[in-house]
């Protein structure tokens, strides 16, 4: 039972917060959103000894087909995911109220109503025992966060609305649902289980092939060339939105859901012998993205497009099919969950405070916006990969997986990838500090309220501490590679 | 009622389908194609009536003389068959007054008594055997009697289709000043 | 009590039937109400009990009408499989009824209102008589009583296309039930029985006649024109768009989901083994049309400007799902044609419940009338939604489990490029259900409406409906062991196809 709470707890707050915004005032409405989030935030903690202990947590619903019940059962990965997630909707929390309020947004009930049932959806995403489970809920956070894209209502919102869900609900139903069924009807199994379930069911290179691609390119969410689209498209979201859920929940329960398939429904050997083809549409999307990302003037649709090529970090490293590469991909979950929860808030503050979207006007923002600037810098240091951030360890574990895997060309994707990120990042920080700011500036430029400066310091403090603070979570991953990481 | 319908589904096996007696079926099933030509050519709204009636008339005719079992009499018992006379011997004027042709000892079978037979064996058992018991095979042969029968249901069905129909027909004419399915067209009312 | 449960089947039929000119004789309009809805319930209740009895591996004895032997008379059998659909049709009419108090009175004329609840009644009884009768001919004459209540029903409603609406289904009905009387007379011809279980033994003999074959295809054709199977479905959109609400709910959730039931029965029960040589290219040539219904409908609903006319589309498509199901011809596939029969009745019965609230405060089911109204009816919209949602199939909902089924049929039959096909035709649901939900939830009103939420007495059985759709999403095992035990039941009998 202890493992529904924390995704009980978010679905019971879209309906608190649906009750409140028609009884109570504002205020009390998001003071009530922020609470529930700390007391999720604190379920999910007690979880997190009985994972470290080796125990697996579980929850049966029902059996909503014969053999493929409705089934919770929590496991490391998914056990990260669910902190990530939750974790940061806290200090999410605390900025939203603080950006929506700044910028005088309407229909805000339905707003934080849709935001906590994308977070339960996506806690139960992590939290899935078997593989219908994960799809429910992953169909379940594509309609959740689809009035949050579509949140502004006017025509462009409604369009990127529907590239969103056009892109993502047809792969899932034709891609994804396939693989589901086809999984179902080769193995006569839907369970997660280590080393796999379709390793000595299934032979033939071609169709294990085709599996794999029904689950990578069906994982839309995954933002994989050329299923990317929907990504910048839903920037148009107000920027918690984009910061939680196109930064984090939602993209990262795409990533998510293709490490865990490769882990527990091909196992590493099966995959190794179909690989080839994942890692180079990997490599490219990280190539292709990072260098769409230089072109970019648009702040937010540069980090959407730094998003994409972060993200296929993770799907290579999942595709590399070794425990060290693997354990990279699912510390980059963490790392770039919160350096780049760090930008998308320091993107919104410059919103809120400065009223810039593109990185052209933002010369001497660095004086007139100090703490926020700063953030971005730290969070930008840890996403290129720099010590003493969080990003360098999970780059670290790449590039060793990478080696392990006796890809070296990989290798040199990543660092050719840092290299870009340092193109496309650098040149903001550089702007902000270096550069006179316009005379126009100087009266109307200030920081954001505080409610919106606070959380972005914390995360940015968060990815510092990370660094040090690496090794509890190496420790609750380990388990799944048996040893496999030194 | 056994011996009937055995009766009938002796006479009609797969050979004398195709025997002398098609030529009936020719006709019904001219009439049934004027009627379905009839309401597709759908000019008139009455004239699809009509045609409905027509098409349903010719499934109706196609039943009865799918009755009729060569030689074959109509189908009302007659005294040779008749069981148990000695029992229901207080029932021969009643009988006498429906078939005033058949021979003074002829008995009908006593519907009463068919009733209370099946409410009685329903309490008990679920097979039941109703009416005359016996199973003997009969000495003349009946045409079938049950699609008559089944057709007195069609046809009320079909008296009560075209009551329908022609109401609606009256109120359409009330909304619309027409009963021609082209004008309703070109008003935009059928689509 | 197991006195009760032997009389059950006919006291099915009896009890609505018997309401009906009752409620003519009270011209009362709530006391016409409160006996229709008892009387429901009353049915809801022994269907319930009857589908309980065979579920735990009882039986149901079977009904001699007036204790005549089933040679001759007329029979009331209860399987499985009818009793899964009378379960569905008195649950759903259990719940219309209570819905129609409050939409009847808004849309109906006080002083027809006991002949409505009548037309209403006898309607339920002809279906649930089509269900649970075992007399061939008892199909037609319970048919024919569903089918001509139905025509005066939909001609009640507000609009006058109404009635021409009536009247094109009463000339296409009448045809398919002409038709299928037809098919029967030749049956008869042949065997000499009306009786379906003797049917089902003796049409094999005969099963190279053409007399056979006739009456296949005439019986085949009748209950396509009353399942409204693509391309002979061109009565129902008007139907259902100008029909009173409570009608469009009642029948879409019923009258079409009782015909394919009546298919099914023909095809397995009485034709199976008879078709064997015959089948594979009549199977195809059914996917084929099918599969047309499907992407027809889901196409022509998309460009639908009423929501009312758009469901009607999304109805043709889905009842190309159920016969592509029985097509498929293996127990996945079956099974998921049952069980989409009932999940599809759920969710198009609730989502027309739902265009009745619409209709009852804004006299529109427009979607340019409804732009906007999410904010002012939310739990009516947020009704919209989760129907929705399960019309599409999204998982957790009813509309999941069917899809599945025929899916995973569809991968049994080996037809990869079929799976293909169903999924892509999912999308289209997606299409025109976020159509209504983008106009309803970010749309901007042409002028501001001035309406509040639905009153509960309608809200309430929507939601009941609805829910069930969640519900039966979630704990799938009641409903989807009975449809599997029907699928069983129907491959086992008369041989496959």
């Amino acid at each position: 039972m202890m493992i529904l709470l924390p995704i009980l707890i978010p679905l019971c707050t879209a309906l608190l917060i649906q009750v409140l915004g028609r009884i109570a005032s504002d205020n009390v409405r998001d003071g009530a959103h922020t609470l529930m989030a700390i007391v999720n935030f604190y379920f999910v903690l007690q979880i997190v000894p009985l994972v470290l202990n080796g125990e697996r947590p579980e929850f049966f619903i029902a059996e909503m087909l014969p053999g493929a019940p409705i089934y919770f059962q929590v496991e490391p990965l998914g056990m990260l995911f669910a902190l990530v997630a939750s974790g940061l909707w806290i200090p999410t929390s605390v900025y939203a109220f603080g950006y929506m309020r700044g910028h005088h947004e309407k229909n805000q009930t339905r707003f934080f109503t849709c935001f906590a049932l994308a977070i339960g959806f996506a806690i139960g995403v992590a939290f899935s025992g078997n593989l219908i489970t994960l799809f429910a809920f992953y169909e379940a956070l594509t309609f959740s966060t689809f009035p949050l894209v579509t949140h502004h209502q006017d025509a462009d919102a409604k369009r990127s609305g529907r590239i969103y869900i056009g892109i993502l609900v047809s792969t899932s139903v034709c891609l994804l649902l396939s693989g589901v069924l086809s999984v179902w009807y080769l193995t006569g199994t839907m369970d997660f289980t280590l080393g796999g379930i379709i390793a000595g069911k299934v032979d033939d290179p071609f169709i294990v092939s085709v599996l794999l691609a029904l689950f990578a390119f069906g994982t839309a969410k995954a933002a994989l060339v050329p299923f990317h689209k929907w990504l910048p498209n839903a920037m148009v979201a107000p920027t918690p939105v984009s910061a939680l859920l196109h930064a984090v929940a939602v993209v990262k329960a795409g990533v998510f859901t293709i490490l865990k398939v490769s882990i527990y429904i091909f196992g590493f050997e099966l995959l190794s012998s179909v690989n080839d083809w994942l890692m180079a549409i990997a490599a490219i999307t990280i190539l292709f993205s990072s260098c769409v990302a230089l072109t970019l003037d648009n702040l937010k649709a540069r980090l959407a497009y730094s998003t994409i090529s972060q993200l296929a970090y993770i799907v290579l490293g999942a595709a590399m099919a070794n425990p060290i590469a693997a354990m990279g991909a699912a510390l980059h979950i963490v790392m770039h969950a919160v350096g780049k929860i760090t930008l998308f808030f320091c993107a919104g503050a410059i919103f809120v405070g400065a009223h810039k979207k593109y990185v052209s006007q933002m010369d001497g923002l660095g004086h007139k916006m100090p703490w926020t600037m700063a953030a971005f810098t730290l969070a930008s240091f840890s996403i290129i990969g720099l010590p003493p951030f969080g990003g360098v360890w999970s780059k670290w574990y790449l590039c060793l997986g990478a080696l392990e895997a006796g890809q070296v060309i990989y290798l040199v994707t990543y660092m050719l990838s840092s290299l870009l990120s340092i193109g496309y990042l650098m040149p903001i920080v550089a702007r902000a500090y270096f550069r006179k700011p316009s005379e126009h500036d100087e009266e109307h430029v200030h920081e954001a309220p505080w409610m919106c400066v606070l959380p972005l310091c914390i995360t940015a403090v968060g990815s510092v501490l990370l660094f040090f603070f690496a090794s509890p979570i190496r420790e609750l991953l380990l388990p799944i590679f048996e040893g496999g990481v030194q | 009622m056994n011996f009937i319908i055995a009766a009938s589904s002796a006479t009609h096996d797969a050979s004398t389908i195709g025997g002398h007696g098609t030529f009936h079926y020719i006709l019904i099933m001219a009439l049934m194609m004027t009627g379905i030509y009839l309401i597709l050519s759908r000019s008139n709204m009455i004239k699809s009536i009509i045609g409905l009636n027509l098409f349903q008339v010719a499934v109706i005719m196609f039943y009865v003389s799918m009755g009729k079992v060569e030689p074959g009499t109509a189908p009302i018992l007659m005294a040779e068959d008749v069981p148990h006379a000695e029992h229901d011997g207080h029932h021969d004027e009643a009988h006498d007054a429906d078939s005033h042709d058949a021979p003074p000892a002829a008995h009908s079978p006593d519907p009463k008594k068919d009733v209370e037979l099946g409410a009685h064996t329903l309490d008990h058992s679920k097979k039941v055997t109703v009416g005359p018991t016996t199973s003997k095979v009969s000495k003349i042969t009946y045409s079938n009697p049950l699609p008559h029968v089944l057709m007195l249901t069609a046809i009320v069905v079909g008296v009560a289709t075209t009551a329908l129909a022609l109401s609606l027909v009256v109120r359409i004419n009330e909304h619309y000043g027409t009963i021609e399915e082209d004008e309703l067209e070109d008003k935009g009312v059928l689509i | 009590m197991s006195n009760i449960i032997e009389h059950l089947p006919v006291l099915q039929i009896v009890v609505p039937l018997v309401a009906a000119p009752t409620i003519v004789l009270f011209r009362n309009s709530t006391l016409s109400w409160i006996l229709a809805v008892l009387a429901s319930w009353f049915c809801l209740f022994g269907s319930i009990t009857m589908l309980n009895q065979i579920n735990g591996g009882g039986e149901i004895p079977t009904y001699l009408i007036g204790g005549w032997d089933p040679h001759v008379g007329i029979v009331y059998q209860v399987d499985i499989a009818n009793a899964f659909i009378l379960t569905l049709l008195s649950g759903i009419s259990a719940v219309v009824f209570v819905y129609a108090r409050t939409s009847v009175r808004d849309e109906i004329p006080e002083a027809k209102h006991h002949y409505f609840y009548a037309a209403l009644l006898l309607c339920f009884t002809g279906l649930m008589g089509m269900a649970i009768t075992g007399d061939a001919f008892n199909i037609f004459v319970f048919l024919e009583i569903s089918s001509l209540s139905g025509y005066a029903l939909i001609a009640m409603g507000r609009n006058p296309k109404a009635l021409t609406a009536a009247y094109r289904y009463l000339i296409m009905g009448t045809l398919g039930g002409t038709f299928i009387l037809l098919g029967i007379g030749f049956l008869y011809m042949m065997t000499g029985t009306l009786n379906l279980e003797e049917l089902s033994h003796a049409v094999p003999h005969y099963a190279e006649t053409s007399v056979v074959r006739a009456a296949f295809a005439f019986i085949t054709v009748g209950t396509c024109i009353k399942l409204a199977l693509f391309p002979l479905h061109m009565w129902l959109p008007n139907c259902y768009t100008y029909a009173p609400s409570v009608v469009s709910a009642f029948l879409s959730a019923t009258a079409t989901k009782v015909s394919f039931y009546v298919l099914l029965r023909a095809m397995f029960m009485l034709f199976g083994a008879a078709l064997i040589a015959q089948a594979k290219i009549f199977l195809s040539f059914v996917i084929f049309l099918a599969l047309i219904g499907i992407f027809m409908g889901s196409l022509k609903a998309i460009g639908q400007d009423d929501v009312k006319r758009l469901l009607a589309y999304s109805s043709i498509a889905q009842i190309g799902y159920m016969v592509l199901g029985l097509s498929l011809d293996n127990a996945d596939g079956l099974t998921g044609a049952i069980i989409h029969l009932f999940n599809h009745a759920l969710t198009k019965g609730g989502l027309f419940l739902v265009m009745g609230c619409f209709m009852y405060r804004l006299n529109s089911t427009k979607i340019k009338d409804l732009a906007g109204i999410g904010k002012k009816m939310p739990l009516t919209m947020l009704a919209f939604t989760i129907g929705g949602l399960s019309l599409i199939g999204v998982p957790l909902t009813a509309g999941f489990i069917s899809k599945w089924y025929l899916a995973m049929g569809a991968l049994q039959a080996g037809m990869w490029w079929l799976l293909v096909l169903i999924l892509l035709a999912s999308l289209l649901a997606v299409v025109y259900i976020f159509r209504v939900l983008e106009a309803a939830y970010f749309g901007t009103p042409e002028k501001e409406h001035d309406v509040e939420e639905a009153p509960f007495s309608l809200l309430f059985p929507t939601y009941v409906l609805i829910g069930s759709t969640i519900f039966f999403g979630i704990w799938t095992e009641p409903m989807l062991g009975a449809a599997r035990k029907s699928a069983e039941l129907f491959l086992s009998s008369g041989g496959a196809l």
